[in-house]
């Protein structure tokens, strides 16, 4: 890209800024200050670059996925961030974002989570920095996603049940930017994606982009091995997606799709494909592509995977939309339920029901990419989804 | 307003309502009755959905003025109809989303035309504010414009250089809500803001009995009571039950400001 950060008003274009009750104000001012201080010392690199190495497990493989890739017709790699500790790419962010905890003094910390893995990742690096944590998570999220809601407990988190509007991702973000307001004097909130009031998703972008930075050096074209033709990443939030996306982003030669949830069907109205099908708004402090009424009330998302239930979208992905850097499509529950299949017999890899989207939108599209080298962002492992998934199939 | 009763040496009381509830007309009926009871105007609440500097009881009041249709302009006629009744100043309060969507022009025009004297936006900072005050100035709508106990030194100059209809000084560090104990920040956010300006200045957010409304109005030009306020109409089963509840809680506050 030829740009890194957002602009004095903290916006990417039009969208992004600040839209947050002025109680917050400061402590936002106060976090843009650390990162930008932090972020310019080796020495946090230097302590980040040996968690990821040794902790989190990285770089990730990317993974030539041989199989599948007859049966489509076309060459797909799977980057595999279903390999990072707890099984996300979610520990990219909570790692850096709670060593800026500790930077910032401040021994609490509030997280919201959709399907349990922001939550787990967030226990996670609290557990390993000592500090305290509380999981804001939707009533329903919560009785889909039961097994990291244990997780998080076993980590020594509060999890925090929240039953307000669906009981899902917008209601547990808005939970926790509400604590937020009356505990910011001694407690971060680790935003689990590239959503919410600036700086958050700046910080979370450069948190993420490893995963983007790892594959441009793994595929690099030489020695025998290809260049990525398309990458294609689900997204929710958007926080994978970014990270993937963002070093690739303008460069010649390489399409990047972003896959969102078209949960019963867009016809229906029960979606998450707040790019797709959405238009410009407020939602969670900040200007972007978001689901809403006539009159600006946020409408409920719908997706049977809760990383993507989802009314609104990173700002940056509004940006990189309106300036046709990336194409955002979406695929369907069902569909994404039969690639969760596919994936598991074909490779012997279980995906998560978010990375499934991507995959769904290959198998849906495979006719167009025959040939190509097409890499799928495997967000996350799909351990979460197994017990929902035998739900589904009875 | 303000310029009478800093004359007399009274504190505003300006109690938040949702608009809408328990319907149009008797949310109208209920906003007369605590005029009657010694309110000196009204900050009127556009119901959202998704209000992020809310607690529990407002954000409940919206959820269920929503359910029962109303919509924007359903809010904004009560608030014609509160200014219209009652003959005291109206403030309309609501997130910035609906303002976007209406258009920020539209919404100012469509204030003014409803008489409504000033616009709060919880969720616009002065940082975002600049083409929303514009849109207000024209229109001759006021704005307000927020100052918190977390707020630093150098933001409070920048919000105080927006010239605003007065500032809603946030008496607690948290979301609206009923809160035991007096606020431990009135005292020092006063003196704050009173050093640079002479500005009207206004308590809310957590001020919810007659002795923390009387100790806030002391420091500042008066104070805003809305979840007590609110509370009280949700647990009524009537209206005439709310108008009684309110009649009564409006008195006392207004005895224990004039103290």
């Amino acid at each position: 890209m030829t740009y890194s950060r957002p602009d004095e008003a903290g916006r990417f274009g039009q969208f992004g800024g600040a839209f947050a009750p002025e109680t917050l104000m400061p402590a936002l001012e106060e976090l843009e200050a650390a990162f930008e201080d932090a972020w310019g010392d080796p020495e946090f690199h230097a302590e980040l670059n040996d968690l990821r190495t040794r902790y989190v497990g990285r770089p990730t493989p990317t993974y030539h996925a041989k199989r599948l890739s007859d049966q489509l017709g076309l060459d797909l790699w799977l980057k595999r961030e279903d390999l990072a500790h707890t099984g996300a790419h979610k520990i990219n962010n909570t790692i850096g974002q709670g060593l800026l905890t500790k930077r910032m003094g401040k021994r609490r910390v509030i997280a919201e989570t959709g399907a349990g893995q922001h939550g787990v990742a967030t226990a996670t690096a609290c557990a390993l920095l000592g500090l305290d944590c509380v999981v804001f998570m939707g009533e329903k999220d919560i009785e889909r996603q039961a097994l990291n809601v244990y997780r998080m407990k076993l980590l020594g988190a509060e999890v925090v049940s929240v039953s307000d509007g669906a009981g899902t991702l917008k209601d547990a973000v808005s939970a926790a930017l509400r604590d937020w307001v009356a505990t910011v004097e001694d407690t971060h909130y680790i935003i689990g994606s590239v959503v919410g009031p600036h700086p958050f998703p700046w910080i979370v972008r450069e948190f993420q982009k490893v995963i983007g930075e790892e594959l441009a050096a793994d595929l690099d074209g030489a020695a025998g091995k290809p260049s990525p033709d398309v990458i294609v990443a689900p997204v929710g939030g958007g926080s994978n997606a970014m990270g993937v996306f963002y070093p690739f982003a303008g460069v010649e030669g390489v399409s990047l799709v972003g896959v969102e949830a078209a949960g019963f069907g867009i016809e229906t109205g029960k979606h998450g494909a707040s790019l797709g099908h959405g238009s410009p708004g407020v939602l969670h402090g900040s200007m972007t592509y978001m689901l809403q009424d006539e009159w600006g009330q946020v409408l409920e998302a719908h997706s049977i995977s809760a990383g993507l239930d989802y009314p609104g979208v990173g700002p940056e992905h509004s940006y990189f939309k309106d300036a046709g850097l990336v194409d955002y499509v979406s695929v369907s529950d069902d569909e994404a339920v039969e690639a969760f299949h596919l994936l598991s017999e074909t490779e012997g890899i279980i995906p998560a029901l978010e990375s499934s989207h991507g995959l769904a939108w290959i198998v849906r599209e495979q006719a167009q990419l025959a040939g190509k080298t097409v890499v799928l962002n495997l967000s996350g492992r799909g351990d979460k989804d197994v017990q929902q998934i035998a739900g589904v199939d009875g | 307003m303000f310029a009478e009763s800093r004359e007399a040496g009274r504190g505003v009381l300006l109690p938040f309502l949702t608009a809408g509830l328990p319907d149009p007309v008797a949310s109208v009926e209920l906003f007369k009755t605590m005029a009657d009871a010694g309110a000196d105007g009204f900050e009127i609440g556009i119901p959202y959905a998704d209000p992020l500097m809310d607690g529990p009881v407002i954000m409940a009041a919206g959820h269920r003025a929503i359910a029962q249709g109303i919509t924007l302009p359903d809010a904004l006629g009560v608030a014609a109809a509160v200014r219209e009744t009652t003959q005291t100043p109206v403030l309309a309060m609501t997130y910035v989303n609906p303002v976007l969507r209406s258009g920020v022009r539209e919404f100012f025009a469509q204030a003014a035309e409803r008489g409504i004297n000033g616009v709060i936006i919880p969720d616009l900072p002065i940082d975002e504010a600049a083409p929303f005050s514009a849109a207000a100035a024209e229109e001759g709508v006021g704005m307000v414009a927020f100052a918190a106990p977390t707020t630093t030194d150098e933001r409070l100059d920048a919000v105080l250089e927006t010239e605003p209809a007065f500032v809603y000084a946030i008496a607690e560090v948290g979301v609206t809500g009923e809160r035991d104990a007096a606020s431990e920040n009135i005292h020092a956010l006063a003196a704050r803001i009173r050093a640079r300006s002479d500005v009207p200045v206004v308590f809310g957010v957590g001020i919810s009995t007659p002795e923390q409304a009387a100790a806030a109005s002391r420091h500042g030009d008066g104070v805003i009571v809305g979840t007590a306020v609110v509370r009280r109409v949700m647990e009524s089963s009537t209206t005439v039950q709310a108008a009684d509840a309110l009649r009564m809680f409006v008195s006392e506050l207004r005895s224990a400001i004039d103290g």
